[in-house]
């Protein structure tokens, strides 16, 4: 692990707030790595301890395995790409990136090669002369990255560069800053607030909440095996039961919810009596369950056509919402106020403890 | 030529530049059409139009245009009893100019050394003190702009605004007394041992340019403090993350961004040094060293007031083409520093 990076119990409090408490982790060199979760959670904190602008209070942050520890970010191997990009408007493209190289006493030629490089790598060859402000926004992005490469950092921290673009834009930079990563080969560590980029672009995503990291995992596992309640309902949509466990057989539990009992897979064990929500995404939910379904009286509130896919949303009797997702050509959604059953499999139902359950 | 000329330049330029701009808005409503703004009685309608104008137009001609325009028509007129004054020998003529550089109104035989070199200390020391300023000013600026607690940073503008509630001429005479050669100063450091005989600080200067320094150091800070204050703190962290120190980006970041400040804090300051009164008088030592004083003795003690609006002339010109020099050099536009 050359130039992985590591947390050592870090934690970072602020006056009497604790901003990230005892995070432990490890990414591994080359690895695309995203902190996902609401904001105020703490990743930014975490990001700038790890880029050095913020000296942990407690714990330490290894990089390639070297102690951190009253190094400044200028004398760190990590390059932080800024939400608002900051490129230096008074320079121009060419110069902001070799800015760095400048700083370091790089001499003229040799900087104009590498800067020639990375205009070619981010596909703006011939726009080294320009303003920045005479860029749109996706280039200014590349410009900002390119800028960051520059320096040769071992770690590149990004945060949420994205979140200023507009949809399309955002999606195809997706795409561009994966291809970017996989072509430099060092390693990513992107903050984001956004599910769908952090499940996209990482191979691994720690989610955040409160200072704490709730799940590391790929993107397949912390939609599918979410550990927390926090986690089930802040990574993609979920309908969420909250109640308390009846009854705990093997790998089942039985919660106790406001609209009866209902089965789920009880992957945290939890005891007869504990408080627990039973989460079901939209999709696993049907329309015309099976008979050893679970099974819920609801009554139709709405639908909305997306093309692929429809949303129907339900009111249960004790008066909240449910959401289901369904497909082309399945049964044709029951009108608004009319009654309706729907179920699922009790493989597909997830008892989780009820801590941190309404943060997301 | 004769005198009287002047009368016709002097009430005929302003009305001449107004006509030129009552024919352009004119030409401009003619041009648009339809498409012109409402006129202006209408927009304001007539009271507050006619006020806006009457208030404007006699701040604009009788406090501004008239008295300089008078100073440039007197600059070219010779001395003469008030009963010559626009007499048959009330002729245009260039020899108060001439006075300030050869000393007399007829020989060219000698350079006038003493005003000549008054007026080139007067520039060259106003550019020490600017650069002066902005060097007490811009670490100063920068704490309040990007570091301090807002709490902080209330308080630290209280306490530059307070001491300028004094007014110049005593803050001058605070300056004798700290300074004088029984002053503050010079007393504490003989009786703790360290000098002998008291030094001249007046004699030398000392007093003025540090009167002259404290005199204008606010509006250096304000300029330099606002155009710090926008400027987007994570360009400094960006440049310190890509490894500059602290020099490179105060060299590299903050001050291209607070250029027009700077600026904007630089001419206000040096205009104001090179035309102070107060701080020459009181603080100045024996030599005459300042222009401001010579001016006011043309008029005053010498009672030639075609001279003195001369000396004024030369001084205005003289800072001006300066200070246009400068921002060319900086490429700055004048409309950059006013914002």
């Amino acid at each position: 692990m050359t130039s992985g990076v590591a947390l050592d119990r870090v934690s970072v409090s602020f006056g009497d707030f604790l901003a990230v408490s005892e995070v432990s982790l490890e990414v591994g060199s080359g690895e695309f790595f995203s902190f996902l979760g609401p904001s105020g959670c703490g990743k930014t904190t975490l990001l700038r301890t790890i880029s050095g602008f913020v000296e942990p209070t407690e714990g330490r942050v290894l990089i390639g395995g070297a102690d951190m520890s009253g190094i400044g970010p200028d004398r760190r191997p990590t390059a932080l790409i800024f939400q608002n990009l900051a490129l230096f408007p008074m320079m121009t493209v060419a110069d902001n990136i070799g800015y760095g190289l400048r700083v370091r006493g790089v001499p003229r030629k040799a900087r104009r090669d590498t800067v020639d490089r990375l205009l070619d790598l981010i596909a703006l060859g011939d726009q080294g002369g320009k303003r920045v402000d005479e860029l749109s926004g996706g280039q200014k992005q590349r410009v900002a990255i390119a800028r960051a490469l520059a320096v040769e950092p071992k770690v590149l921290l990004l945060d949420e560069p994205l979140s200023a673009l507009d949809l399309k834009l955002r999606q195809h930079m997706r795409n561009e800053l994966r291809a970017i990563q996989r072509r430099v080969g060092i390693t990513f560590i992107y903050i984001t607030h956004d599910q769908g980029e952090a499940l996209t672009m990482s191979d691994r995503v720690a989610v955040m909440n409160r200072g704490v990291i709730e799940q590391i995992g790929d993107g397949r596992a912390v939609y599918e095996q979410p550990r927390t309640a926090f986690v089930a309902g802040f990574v993609g949509e979920n309908n969420a039961l909250p109640g308390r466990v009846a009854a705990a057989a093997g790998e089942f539990a039985t919660v106790e919810t406001a609209i009866g009992p209902l089965r789920g897979r009880n992957v945290r064990h939890l005891m007869t009596g504990s408080d627990a929500v039973l989460f079901v995404r939209p999709e696993s939910l049907r329309l015309d369950p099976p008979a050893d379904a679970e099974r819920l009286g609801v009554t139709a509130a709405g639908a909305a056509f997306e093309g692929n896919l429809t949303h129907l949303t339900f009111t249960t009797a004790a008066g909240s919402r449910l959401t289901m997702t369904v497909g082309r050509g399945g049964a044709l959604p029951p009108g608004p106020g009319s009654a309706a059953v729907v179920g699922y499999t009790p493989d597909d139902g997830l008892v989780l403890p009820r801590e941190g359950f309404g943060d997301a | 030529m004769h005198s009287a000329i002047g009368k016709v330049f002097i009430f005929g330029l302003p009305a001449i530049v107004t006509l030129y701009f009552l024919a352009t808005a004119w030409a401009d409503r003619r041009r648009l059409g339809r498409a012109a703004p409402k006129p202006f009685f209408k927009r304001n309608g007539i009271a507050i139009g006619v006020y806006l104008i009457a208030a404007v137009g006699l701040w604009c001609v009788f406090a501004i245009v008239l008295p300089q325009l008078y100073m440039v028509d007197y600059s070219f007129r010779p001395k003469l009893p008030v009963a010559q004054m626009g007499g048959p020998k009330d002729l245009y003529t260039l020899d108060n100019y001439h006075y300030f550089l050869f000393g007399s109104t007829r020989s060219s035989a000698e350079w006038n050394v003493v005003h000549i070199r008054a007026l080139v200390q007067t520039v060259l020391i106003s550019i020490v003190i600017t650069a002066v300023n902005f060097a007490i000013c811009y670490p100063i600026a920068f704490y309040m702009a990007q570091v301090a607690r807002p709490a902080r940073v209330r308080l630290l503008m209280l306490m530059l605004i307070a001491p300028y509630w004094v007014n110049e001429i005593l803050r001058a005479f605070a300056f004798r007394i700290l300074l004088g050669t029984n002053g503050i100063i010079n007393r504490t450091l003989i009786e703790a041992g360290v000098l002998g005989e008291p030094l001249d600080f007046l004699g030398a200067d000392v007093g003025l340019y540090a009167g002259l320094t404290y005199a204008y150091l606010l509006l250096m800070m304000f300029p330099v403090y606002n155009a710090i204050e926008n400027l987007d703190r994570n360009q400094i962290e960006a440049a310190r993350d890509l490894g500059a120190p602290w020099w490179h980006i105060h060299l590299f970041i903050v001050m291209p961004h607070a250029k027009p400040g700077i600026a904007s804090g630089a001419t206000l300051v040096f205009m104001l040094n090179a035309g102070a009164l107060a701080a020459p008088l009181v603080l100045g030592g024996p030599r005459s060293l300042w222009f401001t004083p010579i001016v006011y003795d043309r008029f005053y003690q010498a009672f030639n007031w075609q001279q003195g609006a001369a000396y004024a002339l030369i001084l205005l010109l003289t800072c001006v083409v300066f200070v246009l020099g400068v921002l060319k050099l900086f490429r700055l536009k004048l409309g950059e520093i006013a914002r």
